[in-house]
């Protein structure tokens, strides 16, 4: 099964998902899923726990190899070796709690050489954190990790974010600032991926709406984003 | 060394700092089988000479397990280990660096546990003392880069505590064999160690060679 957007003017593609399958055994987490991503849109996906949904981001994300078909990101390249490009935030922090946000930034931050990355302090004043915060990330409340991780991906500025269930364990408000942010994000032309079951929080800013169900694509809307 | 292996090892040694984890949980192992081994065959003269060597490697290599074990765990423990895949630096670098630590907390628990070895084993070295400081950071070479290697492909295993004894001990058995008699040849005196130390050279660079070759096969292997 093919999807292109709906209602979508031809433009240059992101990704490009063909007859993707992943098996994990006897289990088939995604089943023959095609789709294309457009470069400068927001993708929401939505479905029920193990639909697929992490499956997909980390197929997109370079993470696992898809059983059958083929996945292409950036015109053509596989995304293992375009990983650099991608932004991926799991819905663990992906952090240490050893170590303080601003180690922790400043850490991943020097594994991309070369780079014009954004300084850990401006990432973290980015999802409204102090970055002078003088405590290891052991002590971050669930939504502080949240936004900590989401200061992560943030930092190389990727062409490409996948995040799965970013708006969890934070606060409506919080919530809604994340999208504000990632609506600025997506307005230098960048893609979001977004995984969530909380879609009234990623309506403003959702281009298109992806539901999946046991791994196959159940529908594939246009939305009206107002961000 | 690259900036990269720095970068790894930096962290490694500050997370270290902070939550001491490889070193006490390894000091007291160490410790406890020391003190058993001289309580079970009350070491004394020749005796305690000839099974020293022996108990000093068996202490180091039991007790290691665990911290070997423990480097991977934080790593996978939120995911962090995905974060560094996606990232484009290359992967023997964070092994390099893993194995730098690791060397670096069990040397320091053999110079704690030293002292101690020597009070409760009463032994006085008749052969060149000096060469322990050759077969003993030569030893631990080879227990910490295979071990770090085995600990990362037995890590995404559910049976991993099991696991890496298992993979490592088998393999680990020639320079286990040449590290305790290396240092049983300088404790009593009696043969000369350099056929030992120079296995234990060799030893080391291939299967170092061998571990930074493959690591990167390991550390995306889903």
């Amino acid at each position: 099964m093919t999807l292109n957007p709906p209602e979508a003017a031809p433009s240059t593609l992101c990704a490009r998902v063909e007859e993707v399958s992943k098996l994990f055994g006897s289990f088939a987490a995604l089943r023959q899923i095609s789709v294309e991503i457009e470069i400068g849109r927001c993708y929401v996906l939505l479905g029920e726990n193990g639909a697929g949904k992490s499956t997909l981001l980390r197929v997109l994300a370079g993470l696992l190899h898809p059983s059958f078909g083929k996945v292409s990101v950036f015109g053509g390249q596989e995304p293992q070796q375009a990983r650099d490009r991608i932004g991926y935030m799991s819905h663990a922090p992906m952090l240490y709690d050893e170590l303080t946000g601003q180690e922790n930034l400043r850490y991943f931050a020097s594994l991309y050489p070369g780079r014009d990355c954004l300084s850990p302090a401006e990432a973290l004043r980015q999802v409204g954190l102090d970055p002078n915060l003088d405590r290891t990330l052991g002590q971050y409340s669930q939504g502080m990790r949240q936004r900590t991780s989401l200061a992560r991906v943030l930092l190389p500025a990727p062409e490409l974010l996948l995040l799965d269930e970013p708006f969890s364990n934070m606060d409506i408000e919080s919530a809604r600032q994340m999208v504000e942010l990632l609506a600025r994000f997506r307005q230098g032309n960048r893609t979001i991926v977004l995984t969530t079951h909380q879609r009234e929080l990623a309506w403003p800013i959702a281009d298109y709406v992806l539901t999946l169900h046991a791994g196959r694509v159940a529908s594939f809307e246009a939305g009206r984003p107002t961000l | 060394m690259s900036r990269a292996l720095w970068i790894h090892l930096v962290k490694d040694l500050r997370i270290e700092w902070r939550s001491r984890e490889a070193i006490n949980s390894m000091l007291f192992f160490a410790l406890l089988v020391v003190v058993l081994f001289s309580l079970a065959f009350d070491p004394r003269g020749s005796f305690s000479r000839q099974i020293a060597g022996g108990v000093l490697c068996v202490a180091t290599m039991f007790a290691s397990v665990s911290a070997l074990n423990q480097a991977w765990a934080r790593e996978i423990r939120h995911q962090v280990l995905d974060a560094q895949r996606m990232a484009p630096t290359p992967g023997s670098d964070m092994f390099l660096a893993k194995v730098l630590a690791n060397f670096l907390f069990v040397s320091i628990v053999q110079l704690l546990l030293a002292p101690v070895f020597l009070v409760f084993y009463n032994l006085q070295i008749l052969g060149d003392g000096w060469l322990l400081a050759l077969v003993l950071p030569l030893g631990t070479w080879a227990l910490v880069a295979n071990g770090t290697f085995f600990a990362a492909l037995s890590i995404r295993s559910r049976n991993r505590e099991l696991l890496l004894p298992l993979i490592l001990f088998p393999i680990f058995m020639p320079a286990l064999l040449a590290m305790v008699l290396a240092t049983g040849s300088i404790i009593t005196g009696d043969s000369d160690p350099s056929l030992w130390i120079k296995l234990l050279f060799g030893y080391d660079i291939i299967f170092t060679t061998v571990s930074l070759l493959l690591f990167e096969v390991v550390l995306h292997a889903e």
